[in-house]
């Protein structure tokens, strides 16, 4: 077995007297998805930024590579390898897809006053990246705004790749989208894995994480129900697992009502 | 260009579909472009012997090259997401502090412009400072210099020279040498034209270059369209925006120069109610008032809008009352248009894009 590329070891995590995170621990290995599961307020946003170095955590340890690291801000997560791509994605609506990719990170070309943007670079690599994910853009320059919701998430997904990204933190990707528009998200997901990332794929949504998954965690009012692998666990086993089995019984039998009626309403 | 013709090389043929018009009509200056064009039209069949001739010309562009120096830095900052109310009443400001210590302490005038213009970047920068130390917008920020100035602008004046009028610039040192390097008269082809225009048209292709050709155009457009997005991708969004209001600032201190070097004397009333024809020209030249959105070349085109009406109206022989009735209607004429035209242009991509996925199912 390879070394995980990122571990946490009991982390607890305090907001003055509320516990979010208590005693959770979680490994990522390069070139895995792993899933973090559970419902609201289970603790996910909490670890995740955690992982992110947005919060720091109250107790416990984070190894990055092997080495035992603290994290003061995303910043320095960035400089490390470590992404978080967030729902509201960082992207500029108004700007062109090349420019936004780049933004932050522009390339330059030229000497002095006439050091400027290398635009020709930026576009044709932008066609590149993307192409080699899968997407194809017609046009560089198509306003980010005007392309769907599943192609911005795999835009971010695709300049986090190329700028370097060992760890992916994925916050909830496929949260607002369609069922298409989804599963080509997942298919990025993957590739992204297939190019040795570590992938930290958060979702609520068990059949998306059972679908590329390696790896699964479940949290559960923030603490690890437990962690598995998916030769461990079966998709039935593990939406059990995060609802509860009897809400879960609870919830089939209402909707075994409800079809029953339509049923017979339909006669 | 040459990138858009190596693509076509390798046979991509839906770059093909984007045609002139389409690319054309995704510029935001277009609403800018057909307006000059309206309003050069009207006026040429309105009174064509003047008008279509060289004179005319330099008429027209002697009356809008200090407003263009203007609403190219306003744009930048309108870009930027947002307004600096003290913009015009800062012309007023810098050419009272170089016309009154030079002609009070007898100073050269580069000394006296160099004293004028740190106050300007001063100014630009508490602006600047104050918007994103606060939060508060930039509207209230800047009015509230806006009032600070323009009664400081009286009060100073008539403290130093006893009235609201700082005349005999033209005494201070080196000032010869000043109004040749920014405003002076020179001819060509028949016609007066001044430097200040040079100026304008050197400030209008920097201000581009900078805005479309530059990282710093990029944190520019980014810091305007979503200052959080920006900060993320590690943009220094409040440095991009203080450094925007000095340059307003800075762009106020040259115009304010320039006047004081045509006029050879200073009024403290200089530049009052000019802010908001900048901000017209800017938002005729496509600039959104939302910010993330605009360019500099179509302000410029905003302000030659103006300096034709400007002129327009006096070779027309009208009332020059008219000249703010006429303004209202292109404003308005001009904001429908890139509005319409941005919309137009988004939606025929996202047509595109979709026509693409569904052919895909299709197949």
């Amino acid at each position: 077995m390879t070394e995980p590329i990122l571990e946490v070891r009991n982390i607890t995590k305090l907001f003055g007297s509320v516990l979010a995170l208590s005693n959770v621990s979680a490994r990522v290995y390069p070139g895995e998805v792993t899933c973090l599961l559970g419902d609201n307020g289970a603790g996910k946003s909490t670890l995740i930024k955690i992982l992110a170095g947005v919060h720091q955590q109250t107790e416990g340890d984070y190894f990055f590579e092997g080495k035992k690291v603290t994290l003061n801000s995303p910043r320095e997560a960035l400089a490390m390898g470590i992404a978080t791509v967030y729902q509201d994605l960082a992207m500029i609506p108004l700007m062109p897809i090349w420019r936004n990719f780049f933004l932050g990170a522009e390339p330059e070309k030229g000497w002095g006053p006439l050091r400027r943007f290398d635009i020709d670079f930026a576009k044709y690599t932008v066609r590149e990246e993307l192409g080699k994910m899968g997407i194809d853009i017609r046009d560089p320059d198509q306003p980010v705004g005007t392309m769907s919701g599943g192609e911005r998430q795999s835009l971010a997904i695709a300049r986090a790749v190329y700028f370097g990204a060992k760890v992916l933190i994925l916050d909830e990707p496929t949260a607002a989208l369609g069922v298409r528009q989804a599963g080509t998200v997942l298919k990025y997901i993957a590739q992204a894995a297939a190019r040795n990332l570590g992938v930290i794929f958060i979702t609520h949504n068990p059949h998306h994480a059972y679908a590329v998954g390696n790896r699964f965690i479940i949290l559960k009012l923030g603490k690890t129900l437990g962690s598995w692998e998916k030769a461990e666990i079966s998709r039935e086993e593990m939406i059990q697992s995060m609802s509860g089995a009897e809400e879960l019984e609870a919830l089939t039998y209402e909707l075994g009502e409800v079809a029953r009626r339509r049923a017979q309403n339909a006669t | 260009m040459a990138s858009e013709k190596a693509r076509a090389g390798q046979g991509d043929e839906r770059m093909a579909e984007l045609g002139f018009f389409r690319r054309l009509f995704r510029r935001p200056e277009v609403g800018a472009l057909i307006g000059a064009i309206v309003v050069w039209t009207f006026f040429a069949v309105l009174t064509p012997g003047n008008w279509v001739s060289i004179t005319g010309l330099a008429r027209i562009l002697d009356s809008s090259s200090t407003l263009g120096i203007m609403a190219v830095a306003v744009a930048l900052l309108m870009i930027g997401g947002e307004f600096d109310l003290s913009a015009g009443v800062m012309t007023g400001t810098t050419a009272l502090i170089t016309g009154m210590v030079g002609t009070q302490l007898g100073w050269s005038i580069w000394v006296t412009m160099l004293v004028a213009l740190i106050f300007a970047l001063i100014v630009g920068y508490l602006n600047g400072l104050m918007l994103v130390k606060t939060g508060l917008p930039s509207f209230i920020v800047t009015l509230s210099s806006f009032f600070i100035l323009r009664g400081a602008n009286v009060g100073v004046t008539r403290l130093v020279v006893n009235q609201v009028r700082v005349a005999g610039i033209d005494k201070v040192p080196g000032f010869a040498a000043a109004r040749l390097l920014f405003n002076t008269e020179f001819h060509l082809f028949g016609a007066e034209f001044r430097t200040v225009t040079i100026w304008w048209i050197i400030i209008t292709i920097a201000a581009s270059w900078l805005l479309l050709r530059t990282k710093y155009g990029n944190w520019i457009f980014a810091t305007g369209g979503d200052a959080d997005a920006a900060r993320s991708q590690g943009v220094p969004a409040q440095r991009v925006k203080i450094a925007l209001f000095m340059t307003t600032a800075t762009a106020a201190w040259l115009v304010g120069t320039m006047n004081d070097v045509r006029l050879r004397s200073a009024v403290a009333s200089q530049g009052i109610g000019n802010e908001f024809i900048y901000i017209i020209a800017a938002a005729i030249g496509g600039c959104l008032l939302t910010g993330g959105y605009g360019s500099a070349v179509g302000a410029s085109i905003g302000a030659l809008i103006f300096g034709m009406v400007r002129v327009g109206i006096t070779f027309a022989g009208w009332d020059t009352d008219w000249f703010y009735a006429f303004l209202g209607i292109i404003l308005l004429a001009a904001v429908l248009v890139n509005n319409f035209t941005r919309r137009r242009a988004e939606a025929m991509t996202v047509a595109a894009v979709k026509a693409q996925t569904e052919g895909e199912e299709a197949s």
